[in-house]
């Protein structure tokens, strides 16, 4: 299983993740080498089998609808690198029409 | 009288008989912590201050007459991804380096309630992903059997401060064997309960469908308290299993005879660490002495673990840590021109290369035409594993094997090569895979000196079984008795 640098490129943009040149070459490479040994798994017929997502015998759990404390705001925004008056701040996300 | 090297039950004993106070052995503990940091590096954070207080809260409520737990005024480290409100809680990544908590993990919680002394956040591979602990972006840890050599990780700074007496016990996390490693290359007791067992409230998550938390401590009987302090029902985790928790201490002593140790055929493989295999088969040997009986059992689907842990746990770790995007919490790059681009070089400069690595994998097998072939599958090969163990815990009552291949390895001897690093993990990682419990103890030395670890697997719930198999060999032997020359 071969990961080219195109594929590099186009999974580290959908993981919001930015990389350089020498990363890209250094995943290709890797990520290569492993999945090569994950692609193990394809010697297992597994067509007549159910697949685990979770150990535990759990459904969906539910509690009361209680009102509960929460996290006063200035605790919520204690650890932010950017807030202003209760919100997070980010950088611009829409764009100004021209 | 020097009081770092003792075990929380001989502690408890000292405190309680009014021979000690927990503010004289605090005070010896972060004395102990200035002289071995240099060397082992195990600690991310010492809280001092916070300790001394809890110190003294501990010895007002050891002399009040008030009821006090094993671990009253005991001081226990923690490993930096739980968290502890007001103190810093790092998973030893940049992109956490200055994140205060606004609440305690409910382990945390439930430490405090019983008196313990917190002394401090212990250094990991960076969001718990390694086997070395080499993978901090604040500098690795030490074995303090051989400061050359790695401690094993991911939990290798509480394992490492165990081993040196730094503190009395400590908490760790085991997603794919980051307890039962480390534990293992130091020389230490660590169990990984089982899913479900322990609350996961406020453990910063890796891989939520393999994440447990569980002690690490200097011998079996600490285990089971640490074990009585943490275990149990947590509302607040919807994963935490409602079942009532017992005194692991009170079966600890039962003999063995009758119990029913399996042995499988696949994890005594060719081209295995002589002395590793001359170690265990010793164990086996003597836990046969104590009247267990060994019957070989087969785990037909382990040779597929590695494969299917590294699809699942980096899946789940892809989702997990796209929470760190520098809005809510940690660490962000500034000025950026817009939103996707402080995303992207937050995340590139905030992530290490492991965690970056892990990342993509996940998201590649989580993407687009590859979720059938990557991730499906390895879901099914998951329910294949699992059906291994329940059907080998039909003849067996515990599994007996070593946790790791090999003692520790020297620092750099893996770092170039990811794929060989996650081979260490050959052993652990199926228990992590089936949800069951396992511990892992020492049970011999190699000839340079270096701690040999044995692994115990139990039933899911079934930890008194895995605890009380633990406590007979350890009666038996004496390598929990050894320290290292720090």
């Amino acid at each position: 299983m071969k990961l080219s640098k195109e594929e590099v490129e186009h999974v580290a943009k959908l993981a919001r993740l930015a990389v350089s040149e020498d990363e890209k070459e250094a995943f290709s490479r890797q990520l290569s080498e492993i999945l090569t040994y994950v692609g193990k798994l394809n010697e297992l017929d597994t067509s007549k089998v159910e697949p685990t997502s979770h150990v535990l015998d759990l459904s969906n759990v539910f509690r009361d609808d209680v009102v509960r404390e929460s996290l006063p705001p200035v605790e919520a925004l204690a650890n932010a690198p950017d807030h202003d008056n209760n919100h997070f701040r980010v950088p611009k996300i829409i764009e100004e029409r021209q | 009288m020097e009081l770092t090297g003792f075990t929380i039950h001989e502690l408890q004993e000292q405190l309680k008989n009014h021979k000690t106070t927990s503010r004289e052995l605090t005070r010896q503990v972060l004395e102990r912590i200035k002289r071995v940091e240099p060397k082992i590096h195990a600690f991310m954070t010492v809280t001092d201050d916070a300790a001394l207080a809890q110190a003294e809260e501990a010895d007002q409520r050891l002399q009040s007459g008030r009821p006090v737990s094993p671990l009253t005024g005991v001081p226990i480290a923690l490993k930096d991804n739980l968290c502890t409100k007001g103190i810093r809680t790092t998973c030893s990544s940049k992109i956490l380096e200055n994140f205060m908590p606004p609440y305690d993990a409910t382990v945390v919680r439930r430490l405090k309630e019983t008196g313990a002394v917190l002394i401090g956040k212990t250094n990991m591979d960076e969001f718990a992903m390694g086997s070395s602990t080499e993978n901090s972006a604040f500098g690795l840890t030490a074995n303090p059997w051989d400061v050359n050599r790695i401690p094993g990780g991911s939990s290798g700074g509480s394992a490492s401060a165990v081993a040196a007496d730094a503190c009395a016990a400590a908490l760790g996390s085991d997603t794919g064997g980051s307890i039962r490693q480390p534990a293992a290359m130091c020389g230490v007791v660590g169990l990984k309960p089982t899913y479900g067992r322990v609350s996961r409230y406020g453990l910063v998550a890796f891989a939520s469908s393999l994440d447990q938390i569980g002690p690490i401590t200097k011998d079996v009987t600490d285990c089971a308290l640490m074990m009585n302090a943490i275990a149990g029902y947590d509302p607040d985790d919807s994963t935490s299993a409602n079942l009532p928790s017992a005194d692991y201490t009170r079966t600890l002593d039962r003999d063995l005879t009758g119990l029913r140790i399996g042995i499988p055929r696949e994890y005594f493989i060719d081209g295995m660490d002589a002395e590793v295999l001359y170690a265990v088969k010793e164990a086996i040997r003597t836990m046969e002495r104590l009247g267990a009986m060994t019957r070989e059992v087969l785990l037909p689907h382990t040779e597929y673990a590695v494969a299917t842990y590294y699809i699942l746990a980096t899946a789940e770790a892809g989702s997990n840590l796209a929470r760190y995007d520098g809005v809510k919490y940690g660490f962000r790059v500034k000025p950026t021109k817009d939103l996707l681009e402080m995303y992207m070089k937050t995340r590139q400069a905030g992530f290490g290369p492991e965690v970056k690595r892990r990342i993509m994998l996940g998201t590649y097998a989580l993407s687009s035409g590859y979720y059938d072939a990557y991730y499906r599958k390895a879901q099914c090969v998951r329910t294949l594993i699992k059906s291994d163990f329940d059907e080998a815990f039909k003849q067996a009552d515990v599994i007996i094997t070593p946790t790791a291949p090999t003692a520790a390895f020297k620092i750099g001897e893996k770092t170039q090569d990811p794929l060989q690093m996650y081979l260490s993990d050959i052993f652990t990682i199926s228990v992590n895979i089936a949800g069951i419990p396992a511990l892992s103890m020492p049970c011999g030395f190699t000839k340079t000196g270096l701690p040999i670890g044995l692994q115990i697997m139990g039933r899911p719930f079934a930890e008194e079984t895995v605890l009380r198999t633990a406590y007979a060999y350890e009666q038996a032997t004496e390598w929990h008795n050894r320290k290292p020359n720090l």
